[in-house]
């Protein structure tokens, strides 16, 4: 991943910062409770939801179970379809034919669609080093971008701030990329989206180059699916000579028909519609209507790690809804900054370790930032047991154990200097400082506890053969807690 | 090695072999509930003004007339119209037609006012509509840069329940755009706001029998 994060304290320390802002917990308890109570209406109404999410989940794992095939379908129906594929099997590599790819065509700036593979690879900084200027086109990543800021919600990446902040932030920086704000701009949302719409239209009108992500992408037609609300997508996806799209291996699917589970669940789980305003699909280049020249990049960057591990690789699955960032106790304390990487949340707490790797000590303590209360995986559209990796991920950490890192399996040793030790009993803290974060997972957990599996399975089994996943709320959060992490450093100290 | 058949071995070498094709459950609804056509068409114009469309309902007979009218109310002096368009639909408005051109710049686009286009088709349930390109259509560009959208869905022919029914009447090799409600952004403290970059205002009219 990028350098951008570098330099990240660990998670408790991160956190601990956080939840000292009065100001940014008002912003994520405000955002996260009022996005969780529309999202449970939004679901309520398909009475096959569970039927739905039980479709994606295979939908994914099948795909994921054959991703050699279907990566090579899609790669053939782009390239039928006028487009030119490429891979990149990290970061760097992605960077560079990106950048390679703009040079060429001439032009010194692009206009972005938000999208999470871009900011992983730290593509924005890339690009500036060779001299190309990337301008965010989402309004919450404008925000980001004019502030100086990193995004801390997948969807919402600027639930951070406040409207007078982004009053402020437009007042002072609008001016240093283009159109100023205007003068004595207030702070009511409806003039804010104004002033973005001004300043950013001027860099849609002109802009010869695009680069995106992808929801989804079909491997069948070699269709690219975005999901957007603003129409900044549609711009960029569609006013542009050259589009150049990166997206995750992960994010391809076997048939355009498999469109019709994540069009039904994606919406409702994120932004709690029945249906987001815009979804664009495309394949390839059409004659005359949008870019004449389409660029794939499909990136790797730690995906087929993951893959290789056979109770971590679930979190492939993820469709980025953020749903599970929405109901996590933690990340409404914490913030999502405090996870050190783009991506937050539960989702992140196992994402990023893996993707990353365990060496560093943000790395080895976001296993921790979990109350493995259950409710991320309970909302979770396609069915990731977020606290089963948890559990595992921990294991890995503290005994150490096989994994694979670009391609190669390795044995990592248990982490040094107890940093999980450490970094558990930190965590521990955080919470146990807090009653109100307390109340929640124990709010949570009492609800979520009929959906705990007992028994963990594959490699994390042998932490629950002798002893049953936590009942609760029959003991108290703080004594299952110290029990649970007890147990986790006296399994850790065994040789 | 290059860096294709990099990822291509060691996606090889993370999964197990043999590697059966799995069965995809599809045991979810086709639609949720059981609607008449009539009664379709009523949740699709419930679900678009609940998004904030405006909608509209008239007959062949009436459709110049209600077009004039909501683009003399607009103030629009200009309108795109794609290719396709039936000619007698735009008979009694006034305002400049401009025709959509693959030369136009984006620029000339954004000088326009308003547009009017047919779809592909409308998805009641998500309160969708469906543009696909078609001669009705035009470019993607066309209902996007305009701040004012007026789109005709023919009912109930074009109308469908839900997304399942939508995508087998759809062709993936023709670019698409699915539009529910006008632009909107929650990005500041999630109070939506309507308009941030595609169209601000979308009616959509429901053309047939009343
Ligand atoms: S892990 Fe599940 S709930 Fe969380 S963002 Fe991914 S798909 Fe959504």
């Amino acid at each position: 991943m990028t350098g951008t994060y570098l330099g990240m304290p660990a998670f408790p320390d991160a956190a601990r910062e956080a939840v000292r802002d009065e100001v940014l917990r008002a912003n994520l308890r405000h955002a996260t409770h009022t996005i969780r109570d529309k999202r449970a209406r939004a679901v309520a109404e398909l009475e096959d939801w569970d039927r739905l999410r039980a479709a994606g989940k295979a939908v994914k794992d099948h795909t994921l179970a054959h991703l050699d095939r279907y990566l090579l379908q899609l790669e053939a129906a782009v390239t039928a379809a006028g487009g030119t594929v490429h891979w990149a099997a990290d970061a760097d590599e992605a960077n560079r034919i990106v950048t390679e790819l703009v040079r060429a065509t001439g032009e010194r700036e692009v206009v972005k669609v938000k999208s999470m593979a871009t900011q992983e690879i730290g593509l924005n900084e890339a690009l500036e080093a060779a001299g190309i200027a990337a301008y965010e086109t989402d309004l919450a990543e404008l925000i980001v971008q004019l502030g100086h800021d990193r995004p801390s919600h997948i969807l919402v990446p600027a639930i951070h701030r406040n409207r007078g902040e982004i009053r402020d932030i437009f007042a002072a920086e609008m001016g240093d990329w283009g159109r100023p704000a205007p003068e004595g701009l207030g702070d009511d949302p409806r003039e804010l989206a104004e002033a973005a719409r001004l300043h950013l239209r001027e860099k849609f009108l002109r802009a010869k180059v695009a680069v995106s992500g992808a929801n989804f992408m079909v491997a069948e037609t070699g269709t690219l699916v975005v999901f957007e609300s603003e129409g900044n997508g549609r711009m960029c996806l569609t006013l542009p000579e050259t589009l150049i799209s990166v997206v995750g291996i992960e994010k391809v699917i076997p048939t355009f028909r498999d469109l019709e589970i994540f069009l039904q669940t994606l919406p409702r789980s994120s932004t709690a519609e029945r249906m987001n305003p815009y979804t664009t699909m495309w394949t390839g280049t059409a004659d005359g209507d949008g870019p004449s020249v389409f660029h794939l990049v499909l990136l790797d960057n730690g995906r087929t790690d993951t893959l290789a591990d056979e109770v971590g690789r679930q979190a492939l699955r993820c469709i980025r809804c953020s749903a599970c960032l929405n109901v996590c106790p933690v990340y409404e304390r914490a913030g999502g900054h405090a996870y050190g990487s783009v991506y937050p949340g539960p989702i992140g707490a196992i994402l990023s370790p893996q993707l990353r790797g365990t060496g560093s000590e943000i790395d080895a303590t976001l296993p921790y930032a979990s109350t493995l209360c259950g409710a991320c995986y309970e909302v979770c559209p396609v069915a990731i047991d977020i606290p089963e990796v948890l559990v595992h991920l921990r294991e890995r950490v503290v005994q150490g154990g096989p994994v694979t890192r670009e391609g190669i399996r390795v044995r990592i040793r248990p982490a040094d200097g107890h940093t999980a030790e450490r970094a558990a009993m930190r965590a521990a803290r955080l919470l146990l400082d807090r009653p109100d974060a307390l109340r929640a997972g124990e709010r949570l957990l009492a609800r979520a506890r009929r959906l705990r599996p007992r028994r963990l399975p594959g490699p994390g089994r042998a932490w629950t053969d002798s002893r049953e996943l936590p009942e609760l709320p029959e003991r108290s959060f703080r004594d299952w807690w110290a029990a649970r992490e007890k147990a986790a450093r006296e399994k850790g100290a065994r040789p | 090695m290059s860096a294709k058949e990099q990822i291509l071995a060691r996606i090889r070498r993370a999964l197990p072999e043999p590697r059966p094709d799995a069965d995809i459950p599809r045991d979810y609804l086709q639609a949720h509930g059981a609607r008449t056509p009539a009664e379709t068409v009523d949740l699709l114009a419930a679900n678009l003004a609940e998004y904030r469309a405006k909608v509209h309902r008239v007959d062949e007979d009436g459709i110049a007339v209600l077009l004039a009218r909501l683009l003399a109310e607009r103030g629009a002096s200009s309108v795109l119209v794609p290719p396709g368009l039936p000619p007698h639909w735009l008979a009694a408005a006034d305002p400049t037609r401009i025709h959509d051109r693959e030369a136009s710049t984006p620029y000339e686009l954004d000088a326009v006012d308003s547009v009017v286009t047919g779809c592909a088709l409308a998805i009641a349930e998500t309160g969708t509509i469906v543009l696909d390109g078609g001669p009705e259509q035009g470019r993607r560009r066309i209902t996007l840069v305009p701040d004012h959208h007026i789109c005709v869905v023919r009912v109930p022919a074009q109308v469908v329940d839900s997304v399942p029914q939508a995508l087998p009447l759809l062709d993936p090799t023709r670019p698409l755009t699915w539009i529910s409600g006008p632009s909107a952004t929650s990005d500041i403290e999630l109070d939506r706001v309507e308009g941030v970059h595609g169209p601000r205002t979308l009616e959509v009219i429901l053309l047939g029998a009343q």
